[in-house]
């Protein structure tokens, strides 16, 4: 109620545009944080990519050389804003492999290259992943909560949960043991071309895809139940019932229209997660997607393609959550239609 | 207009015999209802009448073939125009639900789903039975609407349920279950979250469209005046037996039963109102808001003599319970000051010491959240003991026991916890808790609104005597007259945060009276079947004088 009354007192923008707004711009601040911690802790980790790139051995004299041309011997602040400049204007400088030991001439490349079809490829899975699953959790959890505690109710959530406890590798082998090594319906590995055809994409995909369903459509599915039912016990819900509604109209037409906060926020969170942590699925399907950039260049100490993938997580989710505040906010009638 | 329905004025409608419901709790069946007969004919009105626990709503909802999770029809029938509701499969007595018989709920804003619009819950069932199109519907919900004398019944079932006042809401169920043109309507508790005010407008509508389309009804409330204006005939209900029914007026005129006459016993207590000498507390020019914007309590002047009771009376949002915060101090005044004992207490809580708090004490409405679930009766009363006396071991129990048997209870409550404690002796466990400080001036916060009539009378019996023994001030925020006339001897009118009328009793509860003190009068429902009709028609004709 605070909220609300404090944005009728805000002049003519409708309130929801302005709740939006403030999102928004609290996002960006977020945002601008993660990358402020981002810099100063690769910064302040121990090693040194000179040192690393050139060995133990190398004569001191060569490392300073070398880290003054990558840059690394400006202040802190000085290549901080250098780089989040660089950013904002789409530049996320070079990856700092391919220098150094070539010496003279600069075979590096800009992260941008790397990292663009690395991320085109996440989001692709991310999006087969979202599609087959947030419709799927959806109808399960719309389901189970008709027929609570039937065995319908109890089935589906006894294999959602065993599908969420296992490892995601266990799951991943189990996929690849029964469609693909005994019945050969889809390929086990899902080393995508980048010239490769949209629905060879999406053949080469499908287990990789599986996988992540089946990892989050638990969560999704139980949430959308747990909102419903929490619901089943407020006087509107009695009233329908007094109204002769049957119970897929309780559910579908009086509840599920309140319950749509809850519900988004877990799908938003599952789906960061389908491009944040996807890491061990793309590693099981040699599947070339961003976490594996990630692990190479975390291991290689590259630094400007470990903030660039990280910043890009860092987005990721921001956006996500904002998209899900969004849908909280317009499916609440009391923000969209103030008194 | 008349319902193809309808069958003769005068024909058995519903016809429930020896009803037996069982509900469930602490891990077994209970009888709630045992063996009540209903006999309802064609646009009769019968009120159901009886305290919290009597089964009243449970018994009115079986009416419908409906049992709430955890209650069961054992036993007995229910023929609905010949039909018998028991014998039909859930699916049957769906079909009947929404369209030939509705329900008006107690709550409207809880009962109306927030994410659609009015007039689409208006027309849900009636488009859902398909006795009318889409737009057929919402065009009969409007002159409904209108009908109901709802302010711009054309728009009005545009907006949503928080847009709209909660005695408006009330009449836009009342079009909800009328759009159907149900056979019987079953009204559960419907004006009780209201203000008297509102509650007059919201009843005169429903009993107008009740006749005029000569719908049967139950009316359930816990309200014998309420029900009178309502009723063709009455039934009382106690611990889920039928203590006694008759036509409303025998049943006023001449109630056989002691408990039916108990039920408006609050009535019957009426303090003699006495002048008094020093002011123990003067509220002076006082302006309080919440967030800075718009004022609560605008210029609220309020005197308060020693060893009386003040009673702070109007309906919510006049800014009774505010000024309580303002006195305490959980709410410091934004101007004016507040002075007790002639000395100027400290505006915010935290700036008064432990002397100045000692001598205020407050009495909460809801004693079930303003009690500690986890603490026994000992820990509640025994905090204060502590906290401002230092008693501490035997001391602090022989006063205990003190304080205990002054509230009239007795050594046996002393280790309960407050779930095992009636609502009555709960609140007395709160008296007890405010008495321990050895407070002079206790504010009650419509410490009876929550309560049924006879423990409201006790509770009330209980103040004024210790009122007489420890000449202790009250100041009573209540919004029902009847408790005003029992325990005050000066009163305080409120609205819109300001305060309109302040004296003696006997000069606010006789005429000439301002404005909205009449109304505010004039809207207490009385025990005569003719007062809502003597009382619109009296205002309707702009006469100054109402029916008595």
């Amino acid at each position: 109620m605070g909220l609300i009354r404090d944005n009728r007192r805000g002049g003519t923008v409708h309130p929801v545009i302005r709740t939006i707004l403030q999102r928004l711009g609290l996002g960006l601040v977020t945002l601008f944080v993660v990358s402020l911690i981002l810099f100063s802790s690769v910064e302040f980790l121990p090693g040194d990519f000179g040192e690393a790139v050139l060995g133990q051995a190398a004569l001191p004299e060569t490392v300073a050389a070398f880290r003054k041309e990558l840059g690394l011997d400006l202040p802190l602040h000085e290549r901080y804003f250098e780089w989040l400049g660089g950013i904002l204007t789409g530049d996320m400088g070079n990856s700092f492999s391919g220098r150094g030991s070539s010496g003279g001439s600069d075979r590096s490349r800009p992260v941008i290259e790397l990292l663009a079809p690395r991320l085109a490829n996440t989001l692709f899975l991310a999006s087969m992943a979202a599609i087959i699953s947030v419709p799927l959790a959806l109808f399960l959890g719309i389901t189970a909560a008709l027929y609570r505690n039937s065995i319908y109710d109890r089935t589906v959530n006894a294999l959602t949960l065993t599908t969420i406890s296992f490892p995601e590798f266990f799951v991943a082998y189990l996929l690849i043991l029964g469609l693909s090594s005994f019945t050969k319906i889809f390929p086990s590995l899902a080393n995508i071309s980048p010239d490769a055809l949209f629905w060879d994409r999406v053949y080469l995909t499908a287990l990789p895809a599986l996988t992540l369903t089946l990892v989050i459509v638990a969560h999704m599915m139980r949430m959308t139940r747990a909102a419903i039912i929490n619901l089943m016990a407020s006087p509107y819900i009695e009233m329908a019932d007094l109204k002769g509604a049957s119970k897929s109209e309780i559910i579908l037409r009086h509840a599920l229209p309140n319950a749509w906060a809850p519900i988004v926020t877990v799908i938003a969170f599952n789906l960061a997660y389908l491009v944040v942590g996807v890491v061990v699925v793309e590693v099981v399907f040699v599947y070339p997607g961003v976490g594996q950039l990630m692990v190479d260049a975390v291991t290689t100490r590259d630094v400007p393609v470990v903030q660039g993938c990280a910043m890009i997580f860092a987005a990721t989710y921001i956006l996500l959550n904002l998209f899900a505040d969004i849908i909280s906010i317009i499916t609440n009638p009391r923000l969209l239609h103030p008194r | 207009m008349s319902n193809e329905n309808n069958g003769k004025k005068g024909d058995i409608l519903l016809d429930m015999r020896d009803i037996v419901i069982d509900g469930y709790s602490d891990d077994r069946w209970h009888e709630i209802v045992k063996g009540v007969d209903i006999t309802l004919r064609r646009g009769e009105v019968m009120g159901l009448i009886g305290e919290s626990g009597a089964g009243k709503s449970t018994l009115g909802l079986a009416a419908m073939g409906y049992a709430r999770a955890g209650c069961r029809i054992t036993s007995g029938s229910i023929m609905f125009d010949g039909e018998d509701l028991l014998a039909k499969t859930e699916e049957e007595r769906r079909a009947l639900r929404g369209t030939r018989i509705a329900y008006v709920a107690q709550s409207a804003a809880a009962s109306f789903n927030p994410a659609h619009q009015l007039i689409e819950q208006t027309v849900e069932s009636t488009v859902r039975r398909g006795t009318k199109s889409e737009a057929e519907a919402k065009a009969d919900a409007r002159k409904l609407y209108r009908d109901l004398q709802l302010p711009n019944p054309d728009t009005i079932g545009d907006r949503y349920p928080h847009q709209v006042s909660g005695g408006q809401l009330q009449r836009v169920m009342t079009a909800m279950a009328m759009s159907p043109r149900p056979d019987l309507i079953i009204f559960d508790e419907p004006t009780t979250a209201l203000d008297v005010t509102t509650q007059v407008e919201v009843l005169a509508s429903m009993k107008r469209i009740v006749e005029h389309f000569n719908t049967a009804a139950i009316y359930i409330t816990h309200d014998l005046a309420v029900v009178a204006q309502m009723a063709d005939s009455i039934k009382v209900l106690r611990y889920g037996e039928t203590i006694e029914d008759a036509e409303t007026r025998k049943m006023l005129d001449n109630p056989e039963k002691e408990y039916t006459r108990s039920l408006w016993s609050v009535r019957s207590i009426d303090k003699e109102e006495e002048r008094s000498g020093d002011i123990i507390l003067k509220v002076d020019h006082v302006d309080a808001s919440y967030t800075g914007s718009a004022k609560v309590l605008d210029n609220v002047s309020i005197e308060v003599p020693r060893g009386h009771t003040v009673a702070i009376v109007g309906e919510s949002g006049s800014g009774k319970s505010t000024a309580a915060r303002a006195i305490t101090g959980l709410l410091p005044p934004s101007k004016g000051q507040v002075l007790f004992n002639g000395k100027a207490l400290p505006p915010a809580l935290k700036e008064r010491s432990v002397d100045q708090l000692q001598k205020i004490q407050m009495i909460y409405q809801m004693a079930d959240t303003a009690m500690n679930p986890r603490h026994t009766v000992r820990d509640i009363i025994g905090r204060p003991l502590e906290f401002y006396l230092g008693l501490k071991g035997r001391a602090r129990d022989d006063r205990l026991m003190e304080l205990v048997e002054m509230i009239e209870l007795n050594e046996s409550f002393i280790d309960r916890y407050p779930a095992e404690l009636s609502g009555g002796q709960k609140q007395r466990i709160c008296i007890a808790r405010a008495l321990a400080a050895n407070p002079e001036l206790i504010i009650c916060d419509e410490v009876t609104s929550a309560l049924d009539q006879i423990v409201q009378k006790g509770i009330l019996e209980l103040l004024l005597r210790l009122q007489r023994e420890l000449n202790l001030t009250y100041i009573f925020i209540t919004h029902d007259i009847a408790t005003v006339k029992a325990i005050s001897d000066q009163i305080v009118v409120m609205l819109q945060g300001r305060v309109v009328e302040q004296g003696m009793k006997s000069e606010i509860l006789s005429p000439p009276y301002p404005e909205y003190t009449e109304l505010l009068l004039s809207s207490v429902p009385e025990m005569d079947p003719d007062w809502l009709t003597g009382l619109l028609k009296a205002r309707s004709e702009g006469a100054s004088a109402t029916n008595r």
